[in-house]
C-alpha cells in the first residue's frame, strides 16, 4: 500500500505540473504598461512555488515508500538534525523565499497604486450596477456633470442620473455602454458603485479593483495593444453576476476620434 | 293558416330582435394622440454585453420612452375610460401576453385589466429576470431561464407598472393594470379606437410614460363616434 | 497551573432516562458525537448542493428532474434559475465552513477527546457544554429553515457582503427573510462555538490529571486547546457583526450603507455607511476562521501519524509551538482579503507581510511530518492513508497560497477559481480529511467496533485521486482567469474553458459517490463491526486506556496518574513497541 501511494504521489506532482509548465490554461497576452511587472512576480512565485509543491510530495512519496513497516522488529530512527535541522531549513528557505516576494513584490503593486495617473491621462467615469458597466466620457468641454440619483431613468438611458436640463456641464458627457479609448494613452478611470459592490477585471490590462458603494475610487493604466477585449465583474452582485460585462476597445487615435464623434451626435 | 302567419310573424320578430341585439350597438370614440414641442431624441441601445441579442437587431434598438409618428403623433399611448365606465362583470379569459425577444418588451406597453391573466414569455437564447415595479400591487421578480415555460401572473388592483430587466438594465416596458375593457393603446399612426361605448358620460384619461396624463370628456348618446383627440407636451430632456 | 493532586469528583450522576442519555445528555461523549452527526447531516447536505451547482454550471439550461419541488420559483420546471444556483452557493459555504469544518474536527472530537486525553470525567462545565451545542443544533435549523421560504436562501456568499446583504429585497432574491435567517443562523453558531471553546480552555488548563502537565498532553489536545484560544476572539467578533448587520436589515440603521444607492428604482433610505467595514468585521472573523478549521486536523493528523509510524514526531514542541504561532498571526492578515476591496493600498502591503511570514510555521509543521516519516516503520490503514494524505494536500492548498499573499498577483487572480481551488484544496480536502482520519482511527474507541478496512482504502483511493482531479484544475482555470460565483460561463473567453468544467463536473461526481461508501461503512460497522480492543491501534494516548467505548465517566472509577509524554513510541515497552501515559512501567533509559 505504502509504495501504491508512493507512486500515486510521484505521478500526482508531475501530472498536475505539466499544464502549468505547458501553459495550456494561462493568461493571455499582456497589453498593458505595467503589466509585466506582475508576469515577472507570476514566474518567480511559479518557480518557486511550484519547487516547493513538486519537491514535497516527491520526499513525501520517498519516505512513504520507504520506511512502511516490514515488520521485521527493526528500531524507528530519526531524520539525522532532527527539529533542529528542519526548523533552520524552513527558516532559511521560506524566509528567504517571503523576503524576496515581499520586497521585490513591492514594485509592481506600486506602479498600479501609488504612481499617479500622468497628467495628461484622459478621464473615464465607470459605473458599475446591476448587471451591466456604464461609461461616461467629459465631451468637449472636459468636464463631468453632477450625478443626481433621483434622476436615474433607465428606460431613456439615463443610467448616470445626469440633469441636462439644468446642469450645463451634463450637456456634452457622452454615455457608452462599452469602454473605447485610444491605444497607448494613458486612461484615468473614476470608479463608482451605484447600487451594491462591484469589481472590474480585464485580464489583458492586468487589472482589477473593486467598485464600493459611497466610494469613488480612481484607476489608471494604459493600453499598447489594439482589439477587444472582455470586462467583467469579480464581485458578487445579485443572480445577474454572470452576466455582467462590457466590451474594451483598444482603438487607433484616428478611430477613436472618430468613434467619439459618432457618440455625440 | 292563422296558426301558421303567427308562428312565421313570431319567428321574423324574434329573428329581428336577436339580429339587432347581435350588431354592434353602442356608440365609438376614436382619435389621434400628438404632441407639441421638441420630445428627447431617440437613444440607439447598445445591447453588446448580450451578442445573442444584439445579433438578432440589424439597426440598434432605440429607446422607447416617447415613440413618435409621422405628422407628431404619439405611439404606446394609452387611453381609457377612468370615469363613468360600466361595471366589469368579470375579466377577460385570455391571457395579455408580454414577450421578451431581442433583449426588447414586446409591446413597450401592455395593457390589460385586473385579475386578467398576464403571461410572460422569454423568446431569446439568455436568462431574462422580469420585475415589474409595482407600488400598489405586489412587487415580484422572476428569473426565466431559456425555454422555461412562461410566467402566468396576475394583479389584482388598477396601476401604472413600470416593467424592468433585472439583467438587462435597458429593457423596459410598461404595465397599464385598468379596472375597464374600454381602453386602447395608440398605434404607430398615433390613432386609437374605443368601440362598444354604451351611452354615457365618460371621461377618458391618457397616459404617456414621460408625459404625463391628460384628461377629456365625452358624452355618448347610441351609435354615434366621437373623435376625441390628445396633444402632449414634449419635453427636450 | 497545578494538575489536580486529587481525581476531579463525579460532575454529575449517570443518566437513566432516555431523553438525558441520548438528546439533553451532560456527558461530553454524546454532545461530541450529536456534533459529529450534526456536521455528517450537513456535509452531506452540503455535498449534494456541489453536485447541483457542479451539474448546473456544465448544463446550464438542463431541467433537473424534481427540483422544482424545492423550489417553484428557483427552479421553474426543474431548470436552476441563476439567483437560485447562489442560493446553493451560499448554503453549500455556510454550512461547510460553519456546521462541518468548525463542528467536527473541533467540537465534536475535541468535546469526545479532550477530557479523556487529560485525564478528566468531563469537560469543567457540562451544562455550558449541552448548551452549546442545542444552540448550535437551533443554529443549523434556523438555516436550513431558509430552504423552505418562498424566496429562498440568501444569494451573498457565505461572506454575505454589505451592501447586498444589508440592503433587503431590493437587491434581489432570498435578501429578505432569507438573510435574516442567515444572519441568526450565524449569530446562533457564534455563540455555541463562544460556549464550548471557553469549556475547552477551562478544562485543558484545570482537569488535567496528576501527572499531565501541559507538556505531557497529546498533540491534538494541544490543537484543540490553542484552536478554542482562537475562536474565542474570532467569534467575539462575529457575533457583534451578524447583530449590526441585522440592525441595518430591520432597524433602519446604516453601519454598512452609504447614501445615495438606488437599487432596482428604489433609491435606499440609508446614510453614512461603510460596506468595508462589514468586510473588515467578517475577515477579521473569518481568515482565524480558516485556522480553526484546520489546526483541529492538524493535530489529530500528527497523533495519529506518531502511532501508525511507531515513533515521535522529530519534535511534538515544535508542532504546537508553530501552531501557537500561526493562532497568533492569523489575527494580523485578515486584509489579504481584501486587497483589492479599496482599502487604502499601503494596508495592501502591511498585510502581505505578515501573510507570507505565516507560510513558516506552516512550512515548519509541514517539514516536520514529512522529515519524522524519514526512519519509520509505517502501518498503513485508512486513518494513516488519510493522514499522509492530508500531508500532501496541506502542501498542495498551501502552495497556491504563496501566489494570494502577494497583492501584485492578487490583482490577477483574485476573484477567480484560482482562490477556490486554495481553499478548497485546504479546507475542502485537507481539513476533511483530518475528520476521515479521525473517524476511521477513533471509530472502535467511540463505538466498540472496528469500521470495515476494504471500504476504508476503496473510501480513501477514490476521494484522494478524486479530489485532485476536482481542485487541481481550479488553479488552472484561475491562470486563465475564469471568475467565480458565475451561475453560467457567458463570456466569450470562458468557452474554451467549458470541457475543464465538465471533467472537473464528472470527477466530483464520482467522488461524491465514494462518500456513499464511507456512509455505508459507518452506519453498517455501528451494528455488524467486529468487536474493537481497547487498544486496537497499540496507541499511548489515554483514551486508550479505557474500554471501547468508554464508560460514563471515562475511567470506570479509576484514578488516573500519568507518568509518560504521550509520544512514546518505538521503545521498548511491557505492551510492544510502546509505553501507554498512565502505564506504572518507568521511563525508557536515554529518552
Amino acid at each position: 500500500m505504502g509504495k501504491l501511494l508512493a507512486v500515486a504521489l510521484v505521478l500526482i506532482a508531475i501530472i498536475s505540473a505539466v499544464p502549468i509548465l505547458m501553459h495550456t490554461w494561462w493568461m493571455p497576452e499582456d497589453i498593458s504598461t505595467h503589466g509585466h511587472m506582475i508576469d515577472h512576480q507570476m514566474s518567480e512565485t511559479m518557480a518557486e512555488a511550484g519547487i516547493a509543491f513538486v519537491a514535497a510530495q516527491i520526499v513525501l512519496a520517498a519516505f512513504i515508500g520507504m520506511f512502511g513497516d516490514k515488520k521485521d522488529g527493526r528500531k524507528a530512527t530519526h531524520l539525522p538534525g532532527g527539529a533542529k535541522a528542519v526548523v533552520i531549513a524552513a527558516f532559511l528557505l521560506v524566509g528567504t523565499e517571503v523576503l524576496a516576494l515581499g520586497v521585490f513584490g513591492r514594485d509592481a503593486w506600486a506602479e498600479v497604486y501609488f504612481k499617479p495617473a500622468a497628467s495628461d491621462a484622459m478621464p473615464i467615469q465607470v459605473q458599475a450596477e446591476q448587471f451591466a458597466f456604464y461609461f461616461r466620457y467629459t465631451g468637449p468641454d472636459g468636464k463631468f456633470g453632477a450625478l443626481h440619483p433621483d434622476k436615474i431613468d433607465e428606460g431613456s438611458q439615463n443610467f448616470f442620473g445626469l440633469d441636462p436640463a439644468n446642469d450645463v456641464e451634463s450637456r456634452d458627457d457622452i454615455v457608452a455602454a462599452s469602454l473605447v479609448i485610444p491605444v497607448n494613452k494613458p486612461i484615468s478611470l473614476m470608479m463608482h458603485a451605484k447600487d451594491v459592490g462591484h469589481s472590474f477585471y480585464v485580464r489583458e490590462l492586468r487589472i482589477q479593483q473593486d467598485f464600493v458603494p459611497g466610494l469613488d475610487i480612481p484607476m489608471h493604466f494604459t493600453a499598447t495593444k489594439i482589439g477587444k477585449y472582455e470586462i467583467v465583474c469579480t464581485q458578487l452582485c445579485g443572480l445577474g453576476h454572470y452576466n455582467m460585462r462590457a466590451y474594451l476597445e483598444v482603438k487607433s487615435q484616428e478611430d477613436f476620434d472618430q468613434w467619439l464623434k459618432q457618440q455625440s451626435q | 293558416m292563422r296558426i301558421q302567419q303567427i308562428f312565421l310573424a313570431a319567428v321574423a320578430v324574434l329573428a329581428a330582435a336577436t339580429m339587432s341585439a347581435g350588431a354592434p350597438s353602442g356608440g365609438t370614440v376614436t382619435g389621434k394622440v400628438t404632441y407639441t414641442g421638441t420630445p428627447a431624441k431617440a437613444k440607439a441601445i447598445d445591447m453588446s454585453k448580450e451578442p445573442s441579442c444584439a445579433a438578432q437587431h440589424s439597426t440598434p434598438q432605440m429607446t422607447e420612452t416617447a415613440v413618435t409618428g409621422p405628422g407628431n403623433t404619439l405611439e404606446n399611448v394609452v387611453i381609457y375610460i377612468s370615469e363613468g365606465a360600466p361595471a366589469e362583470s368579470s375579466a377577460p379569459s385570455s391571457p395579455a401576453t408580454f414577450d421578451q425577444k431581442g433583449c426588447h418588451y414586446a409591446p413597450h406597453v401592455l395593457a390589460f385589466q385586473v385579475n386578467q391573466e398576464l403571461k410572460v414569455t422569454n423568446s431569446d437564447q439568455t436568462s431574462h429576470n422580469i420585475h415589474p415595479l409595482a407600488k400598489v400591487n405586489r412587487e415580484w421578480n422572476k428569473s426565466q431561464p431559456p425555454g422555461t415555460p412562461p410566467l402566468s401572473e396576475k394583479y389584482d388592483k388598477p396601476e401604472f407598472i413600470s416593467v424592468k430587466c433585472n439583467i438587462h438594465p435597458w429593457m423596459h416596458g410598461y404595465f397599464a393594470v385598468l379596472t375597464t375593457s374600454h381602453y386602447a393603446v395608440s398605434d404607430a399612426n398615433g390613432e386609437f379606437k374605443l368601440p362598444n361605448l354604451p351611452p354615457g358620460k365618460y371621461t377618458l384619461t391618457a397616459w404617456q410614460e414621460s408625459y404625463g396624463t391628460q384628461t377629456q370628456e365625452v358624452t355618448i348618446s347610441g351609435g354615434e363616434t366621437k373623435t376625441v383627440n390628445f396633444a402632449f407636451t414634449a419635453k427636450p430632456y | 497551573m497545578p494538575d489536580a493532586s486529587a481525581p476531579a469528583v463525579h460532575q454529575h450522576a449517570a443518566p437513566t432516562s432516555f431523553l438525558r442519555k441520548y438528546v439533553f445528555s451532560l456527558d461530553h461523549k454524546v454532545i461530541g458525537k450529536q456534533y459529529y452527526g450534526l456536521a455528517l447531516v450537513s456535509v452531506f447536505i452540503g455535498m449534494i448542493l456541489s453536485w447541483l451547482m457542479r451539474f448546473h454550471l456544465v448544463w446550464t439550461n438542463a431541467a433537473i428532474p424534481g427540483l422544482q419541488l424545492l423550489s417553484k420559483n428557483g427552479a421553474p420546471g426543474g431548470v436552476m434559475t441563476p439567483e437560485y444556483y447562489l442560493s446553493l452557493l451560499t448554503m453549500h459555504g455556510t454550512l461547510m465552513v460553519f456546521f462541518v469544518l468548525t463542528n467536527a474536527p473541533f467540537a465534536g472530537f475535541g468535546n469526545y477527546f479532550l477530557p479523556i486525553q487529560v485525564g478528566a470525567e468531563d469537560m469543567a462545565f457540562p451544562r455550558f457544554n449541552m448548551m452549546s451545542f442545542w444552540v448550535t443544533f437551533v443554529g443549523f435549523l434556523v438555516l436550513v429553515t431558509a430552504f423552505f421560504i418562498p424566496d429562498g436562501p440568501p444569494i451573498s456568499g457565505w461572506t454575505a457582503y454589505a451592501p447586498l446583504s444589508a440592503v433587503g429585497k431590493d437587491a434581489g432574491p432570498g435578501l429578505a427573510w432569507g438573510q435574516n435567517l442567515w444572519a441568526i443562523s450565524i449569530g446562533l453558531f457564534c455563540v455555541g462555538q463562544l460556549l464550548g471553546s471557553l469549556n475547552f480552555i477551562a478544562t485543558t488548563l484545570d482537569l488535567r490529571t496528576k501527572g499531565m502537565t501541559l507538556a505531557r498532553m497529546p498533540i491534538c489536545t494541544w490543537a484543540w486547546f490553542i484552536t478554542s484560544c482562537i475562536g474565542l476572539l474570532a467569534f467575539a467578533v462575529l457575533l457583534p457583526a451578524c447583530v449590526l448587520l441585522i440592525l441595518d436589515r430591520v432597524a433602519g440603521t446604516s453601519f454598512f450603507i452609504p447614501a445615495g444607492l438606488v437599487i432596482s428604482d428604489h433609491l435606499q433610505p440609508h446614510a453614512g455607511g461603510s460596506p468595508l467595514l462589514w468586510q473588515h468585521l467578517f475577515w477579521f472573523f473569518g481568515h482565524p476562521e480558516v485556522y480553526i478549521a484546520i489546526v483541529p486536523a492538524m493535530g489529530i493528523v500528527s497523533h495519529i501519524l506518531m502511532a501508525s509510524m511507531r515513533k515521535p514526531l522529530l519534535s511534538v514542541k515544535v508542532v504546537y509551538s508553530s501552531m501557537i504561532a500561526i493562532g497568533f498571526l492569523s489575527y494580523m492578515v485578515w486584509g489579504h482579503h481584501m486587497f483589492l476591496s479599496g482599502m487604502n493600498p499601503f494596508s495592501g502591503l502591511i498585510f502581505s507581510f505578515p501573510t507570507l511570514v505565516i507560510t513558516i510555521p506552516a512550512t515548519i509543521i509541514t517539514m516536520i511530518w514529512i522529515g519524522s516519516l524519514y526512519g519509520a516503520n509505517l502501518r498503513f490503514h485508512t486513518a494513516s492513508l488519510f493522514s499522509l494524505g492530508f500531508v500532501s494536500m496541506f502542501v498542495a492548498g498551501g502552495v497556491s497560497g504563496f501566489f494570494l499573499a502577494q497583492p501584485s498577483l492578487d490583482i490577477y487572480l483574485h476573484g477567480t477559481y484560482f482562490v477556490v481551488g486554495h481553499f478548497h484544496m485546504v479546507m475542502g480536502v485537507a481539513a476533511i480529511f483530518g475528520i476521515f482520519a479521525g473517524t476511521y482511527f477513533w471509530f472502535p474507541k467511540m463505538t466498540g467496533r472496528m469500521m470495515n478496512d476494504t471500504l476504508g482504502k476503496l473510501h480513501f483511493w477514490v476521494t484522494f485521486l478524486g479530489a485532485y482531479c476536482i481542485f487541481m484544475p481550479f488553479h488552472y482555470l484561475g491562470f486563465a482567469g475564469n471568475v467565480r460565483r458565475y451561475s453560467s460561463f457567458v463570456d466569450d473567453y470562458l468557452q474554451p474553458l467549458l470541457p475543464v468544467h465538465k471533467f472537473i463536473t464528472i470527477a466530483a461526481l464520482v467522488t461524491g459517490a465514494a462518500q456513499l461508501v464511507f456512509l455505508f461503512n459507518l452506519i453498517h460497522s455501528r451494528f455488524k463491526g467486529a468487536a474493537a480492543p481497547d487498544n486496537p491501534w497499540e496507541a499511548t494516548s489515554l483514551e486508550w486506556s479505557t474500554s471501547s467505548p468508554p464508560p460514563f465517566d471515562n475511567f470506570g472509577g479509576r484514578h488516573i496518574v500519568v507518568k509518560h509524554g504521550p509520544n512514546e513510541y518505538g521503545v521498548k515497552g511491557e505492551k510492544g513497541d510502546y509505553i501507554m501515559q498512565d502505564s506504572p512501567e518507568p521511563e525508557p533509559a536515554g529518552d
